[in-house]
């Protein structure tokens, strides 16, 4: 059997997501908890882009006069894309909470093993 | 424990291959566009007059999205600066390691580069691939090589939270001009479209592309600032 590009990024998308998944929920240390979120967030991206795409379509910028006519049949989905451009920066400006949430806890304790954090457990 | 991992990463594992055979391997790539992308295609050029339908997308039809993206990015910032705040100003600057002859020099010829390129794109950015997030980000990116190469430099506070709420509020001023004078909350057509493909074109979304720009570039450099200037305080 034969991938085509867009199954090759599903692939690589879903295997990014389930990393993540693996980091946060197995790893000790907090930054590399931090890490699998971000690792899900970018695998999230592949494959919302992944599947916003049309075969044998172009980039939806419109450019070429060529492009500016029938332009529906040409294009692959914009929707996607702008999602996710959004999406980027919120997941930049989360990670960097974290890793300040993460700053905090390390002052607290001088431990970055989340087993040394149980004020929340009961 | 490593009974537990093990079980966990073949729990992943047979997951992993459940989704992969259901979703990848059987999905095949879209003929054509769906109804709502057919129709941001087929009527952009008259309705926004953006060549870029990915802008036109972000900052007109779905603009509601984008400002309430740009609070959650000024929510993370304003938590940072709350969290990172010091409360007794360490000014112990002779402690910082100097930076190296080779990043000082690049970093004088580079800023004012990286930072002109950061303002292409976003003014651009109904024309060409960019937009006001990717230049903020480019710009703030100067502003870390800054922070690195010379380590005595202090970026004014005032200067930085002037440009981010100055640039926020017009954000929302213009998108309430578009209900006054146009369709509706951030109807870019209150402006003239102008010549489809020119700079000066495309209504209001060069002037909230800028704004977008300077906010999120001042956003990112706050962010990286209040984390330099709490690693001097003692631990």
């Amino acid at each position: 059997m034969i991938f085509s590009l867009v199954n090759i990024s599903l692939i690589i998308g879903i295997l990014l997501v389930l990393a993540g998944i693996w980091a946060a929920i197995t790893q000790k240390n907090i930054i590399k908890i931090i890490i699998g979120f971000s690792l899900f967030d970018t695998g999230i991206h592949i494959i919302m882009v992944a599947l916003g795409y049309v075969k044998n379509n172009t980039a939806p910028i419109l450019d070429s006069e060529n492009l500016r006519t029938g332009t529906a049949d040409k294009i692959v989905d914009p929707i996607p894309q702008a999602l996710v451009l959004t999406a980027i920066v919120i997941g930049l400006g989360v990670t960097a909470l974290m890793l300040v949430y993460a700053l905090k806890m390390y002052r607290e304790k001088k431990s970055l093993n989340i087993n040394s954090f149980k004020d929340l457990k009961w | 424990m490593i009974l537990r991992n093990s079980l966990l990463f073949l729990l992943l594992i047979a997951f992993a291959a459940i989704i992969i055979s259901l979703f990848s391997t059987n999905y095949s790539e879209a003929e054509q566009l769906g109804i709502v992308a057919k129709h941001y295609a087929e009527n952009a050029k008259a309705e926004v007059g953006a060549p870029n339908l990915v802008s036109a997308v972000v900052v007109t039809y779905r603009g509601l999205d984008t400002l309430g993206e740009v609070v959650i990015l000024f929510l993370t910032a304003a938590i940072i600066g709350f969290m990172l705040k010091s409360k007794h100003s360490v000014n112990n600057s002779d402690k910082r390691i100097k930076g190296s002859e080779i990043l000082e020099t690049a970093a004088n010829a580079l800023v004012p580069i990286i930072i002109l390129f950061g303002s292409y794109i976003f003014i651009n950015g109904h024309l060409s691939p960019g937009g006001g997030f990717q230049g903020g980000a480019v710009i703030a990116s100067a502003f870390v090589l800054l922070v690195m190469a010379k380590a005595n430099a202090k970026l004014s506070h005032k200067i930085i939270s002037f440009t981010e709420s100055v640039s926020g509020f017009s954000f929302v001023i213009i998108g309430v001009l578009g209900i006054i004078l146009a369709a509706g909350f951030l109807d870019n057509t209150f402006l003239p479209l102008g010549k489809y493909g020119s700079i000066i074109s495309a209504g209001a979304i060069p002037i909230i592309y800028i704004f977008i720009g300077l906010k999120v570039g001042s956003e990112l450099t706050s962010i990286v600032n209040n984390l330099k200037e709490s690693q001097n305080i003692e631990i």
